[in-house]
């Protein structure tokens, strides 16, 4: 399955991101209390770009994915994807959020798996229950998907009996499933073990080279450097630095950017 | 001390399985349905109404915890008629059990539901369900698992709180005994043969909780 209206394969150009965005965060801002976790951040991401947003714990990457797809509501600023717009000015109602969630598919740290599903029903839940479907067409979608990455003869097996690695997998079927403009990781391979990290991974750059849309919030620079078309390091609730991947993990202008790049490279 | 009457007690046991068959179980099985229903919606309305909603619902748990099940049962019965709202004691104890089994699961209910981890509300959202939705196909169901054994109590706990039902009338198990023993002035015979009955039934709905809880536990790694 490839994202629609994406010819296979496309790379964007991406000195013309801005021109032809599908994805467009303005000005958005959120606090936790006292806690100022976003400072009007400015993103936008192109149709078949891929984003790698990097940063350390705390920097509020997590919460500006978030805010893309509503999970976090922001106190400020708008998100638009597509023809979808949402302003922030002030607290949009349910329905608004959940159009502008309809557009975009997520991929959590933890999978979030539906544990009471089964892998099949986890993958078709939202296109039969919420896009009305039909569950036959979505079922052969389902197992085409499972096949593409090995899991058919998982289909009826609960998330409790697959790897790490596997219920991730599922965790980016479940989001494909959806069709939906733009898919979003957080932090996709930070909870699995180190020896199954590669399989999540090479998915996704498969998915990246057919045109699908992405935004990672990720610790795997590697990933980030070969996989991505434009990375943004987020530090104090801002895109502090952002730019081609060479540029940025190469050559950053930051000293910000340089400590944090060179911390993720050499541990010791 | 003289021996046991046999042919009193088998004479009886084909009375007081009738007052089981059809007063103690269906009363128990209606309120226990009713009851859970009222039970949802109250544990809902303290979840996610607004402050006054959640209040009302808040002040019908305490009231109903806080006061004895036969108080209950006498207010409805006994003391409503004064009011002009007089009820036949079928209905009467219905209301009675429902709205006691509703004030108990409610917190049961209301405790299951805040033990679905958050993320499973953020995956339904993210799939595009709504709220109403996302309770239904996801939280529910896992929260169903954590509630069955505590409302299984429950439960078993209204089977025999049913026996009070005959203070106003109803004819259950336990009345029945007590006119027979009343009749043949066999009164230990006769409550002892009422409690083994309430025993088996008990019995058999442990039993059955634990086939439930076998089945619900299978998505779960143990």
């Amino acid at each position: 399955m490839s994202p629609t209206d994406t010819p296979p394969g496309a790379t964007p150009d991406p000195t013309g991101a801005r021109a032809s965005s599908l994805l467009t965060a303005a000005g958005v801002s959120k606090s936790f209390g006292d806690v100022e976790v976003l400072r009007s951040v400015d993103v936008s991401v192109a149709r078949g770009e891929v984003l790698a947003v990097i940063g350390a714990s705390g920097s509020g990457k997590t919460t500006l994915l978030r805010c893309l797809n509503g999970l976090e509501v922001p106190d400020s600023g708008r998100v638009s994807i597509g023809h979808t717009s949402v302003d922030f000015a002030t607290r949009p109602p349910a329905r608004e959020l959940r159009a502008l969630r309809d557009r975009s598919a997520m991929v959590f740290q933890h999978y979030h798996l539906f544990p009471h599903r089964t892998v099949l029903e986890n993958i078709v839940e939202g296109p039969v229950v919420v896009q009305r479907r039909p569950r036959a067409e979505v079922n052969a979608e389902a197992l085409a998907l499972l096949d593409r990455v090995g899991l058919a003869d998982r289909a009826g097996a609960y998330p409790h009996e697959l790897s790490g690695g596997q219920q991730q997998r599922v965790g980016i079927l479940r989001a494909l499933a959806l069709r939906p403009d733009v898919l979003l990781f957080d932090e996709p391979t930070s909870a699995l073990d180190p020896e199954l990290v590669g399989d999540v991974l090479g998915l996704m750059r498969d998915l990246a080279a057919e045109g699908w849309t992405m935004v990672v919030v990720t610790h795997e620079l590697q990933f980030a450097r070969e996989v991505a078309h434009r990375v943004a390091f987020v530090d104090g609730g801002r895109v502090l630095e952002e730019g081609p991947p060479d540029q940025v993990l190469r050559h950053p202008q930051h000293d910000r950017t340089r400590q944090f790049v060179r911390r993720l490279l050499h541990p010791l | 001390m003289t021996g046991i009457d046999w042919d009193l007690v088998l004479g009886s046991l084909g009375p007081l399985l009738s007052g089981a068959i059809r007063g103690t179980i269906p009363l128990a099985l209606v309120s226990f349905a009713a009851g859970m229903v009222l039970a949802v919606a109250v544990a809902l309305m303290r979840l996610y109404g607004n402050r006054a909603v959640a209040a009302v619902a808040g002040l019908y748990v305490s009231v109903i915890r806080g006061t004895p099940l036969l108080v209950q049962l006498f207010v409805v019965f006994y003391g409503l008629p004064s009011l002009g709202l007089t009820i036949d004691p079928w209905p009467s104890a219905i209301i009675a059990f429902s709205l006691n089994v509703g004030g108990y699961a409610a917190e049961v209910v209301r405790a299951a539901i805040l033990s679905v981890p958050k993320g499973q509300w953020e995956a339904a959202y993210m799939i595009g369900m709504s709220r109403p939705t996302s309770l239904r196909r996801v939280i529910l169901p896992q929260a169903s698992r954590v509630a069955v054994p505590p409302l299984s109590n429950t439960f078993i706990s209204l089977v025999k709180d049913t026996s009070l039902a005959s203070l106003i009338l109803v004819t259950e198990l336990f009345r029945e005994a007590q006119q027979i023993a009343a009749f043949s002035q066999e009164f230990m015979v006769l409550y002892v043969e009422a409690a083994l009955v309430y025993w088996v039934i008990c019995l058999a709905l442990a039993g059955g909780q634990g086939s439930l809880e076998k089945r619900l536990d299978r998505y779960v790694a143990h």
